[in-house]
Formats: structure tokens, C-alpha cells, sequence
């Protein structure tokens, strides 16, 4: 009994690390700004190069931060949720247009909808560095003291918004 | 005299193709830097850490854009003389211990170093107990040899 009791044991032991492994995603790393202070930026408008906006500009007020580019297709699949939860959204949406042209997010705005208050331009990547951008779109949601409250990397689901980002932007709105 | 001409045309032509290719060349070139030594340092450096694009390969490895333009911030970090740790700390700061191929021995990451010493001590002593209770054991324990196990007889 007992020996074949051990192995069986064993099996079921590697069973549950292999079930479990299997639900993993590894394609997401937990970050490591979550509960910390937003990196600090000075970027520039996509709309007005000649405008920056800083972090301590934004402060005082929850807000969420888009990474987006031109040339990033899954951009391009989770875009109409953005445009559909910009109007109803309480706190307003800032993109961070990554390692693009102007001249092609300028027109990737204007024909696929702008859902955002401003679009900040990280033409070299550094911005993205500092928030430990990897898989571009990626999602930030940032409190009014300008913590890291949320992160999401890749496209945004309808779900994502619904379950996670909206509960939470009513919560640090309200 | 002809030939002569040629071979001088010939000369030339080359002579303008180097020019007109040397620019090319030296923009690919620039990403490396001049001093060795720092570039076996930042070599070294990169060859540990994760590339999250791509996440089997390191920094040194991957042709991913993020990982150039994170070979050149370690690059710029060491040349302006910040120290690996400093570069490490800069770089788990931003993606977290996943990008150390190397994770330090925390809360979080003991199961990780400890699990396999741990899983090779439990064989070792199972199989020590077993090899005991077998040396034990007396001979009536094991089956008998019958005739037909032997089949040189």
C-alpha cells in the first residue's frame, strides 16, 4: 500500500505546481511601481511641442495613463474602448505617445478618435523607461497624490475597464 | 596606355565608393563604445538581465528595441561611473527582480533557492531509509531464487 501510496502522492504534489504554473501568465510582471510614487517627466504636447507637461502638473487629481504608438497594433485593438470610455470616464486620460512620429500619431488620432486630454510625446523612450514600459499598450492608473495604483500591460478588454480601472477611478474620484 | 587609364579609373571609382560607404558604416558602429573595457562591462552586465520583450533572452542577446535602448542606458550609466549595483538597482526599480536572471534571496524568492536543495535532501533521505530497511530486512523478506532466474543453468 504504502508504496504505491508515496508516488502517487508525489504525481499529485506536481500535478498542482504544473495546474497552477499553467494559469499563470508570465508575460505579466507584477510591477514594481505599484504603491509608489509616479517617475517624474517633463514631456512635451503632441498637440503643442512647444508646451511640456509635468508630473507635479497633474497632481491633485486621479488620472490614467495610456501608452499608445502609431505603429503598435494592439494599439490599434483596444482604441475604440478607450474612445468609448473617454466621455463617461471621471478622471481625465493622458496618452503617452511612445518612440513615434508626430506626424503619424497626429493622424492615427484623427482617424481612429482622440479619447485623450492631452497626449504627451516620449519620442526617445526614456519616460517609458522610467515607468517600465516592455509590451506597448500599457495602462497606468495614478492617485491624486501621484502614486502607481494599477498597472495593465498589453490591450485594454472592455472587462479590464469594467472590473478593474472604472471601480477604481470611482473609489479615488469619490 | 588604355589599360593603364582603366586601372586608374578603376582606382578612383573605388576610392569615391569608400567615401560614399564609410558614413553608413560608422552610424552602425556608434551604438558600441570606443573603449573596450567598458563594453566588456556592459556586456557582462546586460548578459544578466532579462529582456522583457522577448523573455528567454538577456539584453546582451536580444535585437528587441527595448533592449538596445536599455543597453545603452547601462552603457551611459557606466561610463558616467555608477557602479553594476547601482545599474541593477536603477533596472529593478523600473521592471522588478523578474529581470535579474540572478534573483535575490527574499521572502518572495525563497521557495525558488531553497526548493530544489530542499527536494534533493528529501531523495537522499528516502533513499538512505530504504537501502536501510532493504539491508535490514531478513532474508525471508525477498522472494526466493527459483531456477528459472538463473539462465545459464
Amino acid at each position: 500500500m504504502n508504496r504505491f501510496l508515496w508516488p502517487l502522492v508525489g504525481f499529485l504534489v506536481l500535478v498542482v505546481f504544473l495546474g497552477v504554473g499553467l494559469k499563470l501568465n508570465p508575460r505579466e510582471v507584477p510591477s514594481p511601481l505599484i504603491g509608489k510614487p509616479a517617475p517624474a517627466f517633463n514631456a512635451p504636447l503632441l498637440a503643442e511641442p512647444g508646451k511640456t507637461v509635468t508630473r507635479e502638473s497633474l497632481l491633485g487629481k486621479p488620472w490614467v495613463l495610456n501608452v499608445w504608438a502609431s505603429w503598435c497594433a494592439p494599439c490599434r485593438d483596444e482604441h475604440p474602448y478607450w474612445v468609448a470610455f473617454a466621455p463617461k470616464s471621471p478622471v481625465p486620460i493622458y496618452g503617452l505617445n511612445y518612440k513615434d512620429q508626430p506626424a503619424a500619431a497626429q493622424k492615427w488620432l484623427q482617424q481612429l478618435g482622440n479619447p485623450y486630454a492631452q497626449s504627451l510625446m516620449d519620442a526617445d523612450g526614456r519616460i517609458g523607461i522610467d515607468y517600465g514600459v516592455y509590451g506597448v499598450p500599457e495602462t497606468f492608473v495614478i492617485d491624486a497624490q501621484g502614486v502607481v495604483r494599477f498597472k495593465h500591460v498589453g490591450p485594454i478588454t472592455p472587462e479590464v475597464l469594467r472590473d478593474k480601472i472604472e471601480p477604481l477611478l470611482k473609489q479615488l474620484n469619490g | 596606355m588604355a589599360k593603364h587609364l582603366f586601372a586608374c579609373l578603376l582606382l578612383a571609382l573605388s576610392a569615391v565608393l569608400a567615401v560614399a560607404l564609410t558614413p553608413a558604416q560608422a552610424k552602425e558602429a556608434v551604438p558600441v563604445a570606443t573603449d573596450p573595457a567598458l563594453e566588456a562591462r556592459v556586456m557582462a552586465l546586460s548578459a544578466e538581465l532579462r529582456c522583457l520583450v522577448c523573455q528567454n533572452q538577456t539584453i546582451a542577446d536580444s535585437h528587441a528595441d527595448l533592449a538596445v535602448d536599455l543597453r545603452n542606458q547601462i552603457r551611459t550609466m557606466l561610463s558616467q561611473g555608477q557602479s553594476t549595483d547601482q545599474v541593477r538597482d536603477y533596472m529593478t526599480q523600473r521592471y522588478g527582480d523578474f529581470v535579474l536572471y540572478k534573483p535575490p534571496f527574499k521572502a518572495t524568492t525563497a521557495l525558488l533557492w531553497v526548493g530544489p536543495p530542499l527536494l534533493m535532501l528529501v531523495a537522499l533521505v528516502a533513499l538512505f531509509l530504504t537501502l536501510r530497511a532493504r539491508q535490514r530486512a531478513r532474508p525471508e523478506a525477498f522472494d526466493p531464487d527459483t531456477p528459472d532466474d538463473d539462465p545459464a543453468r
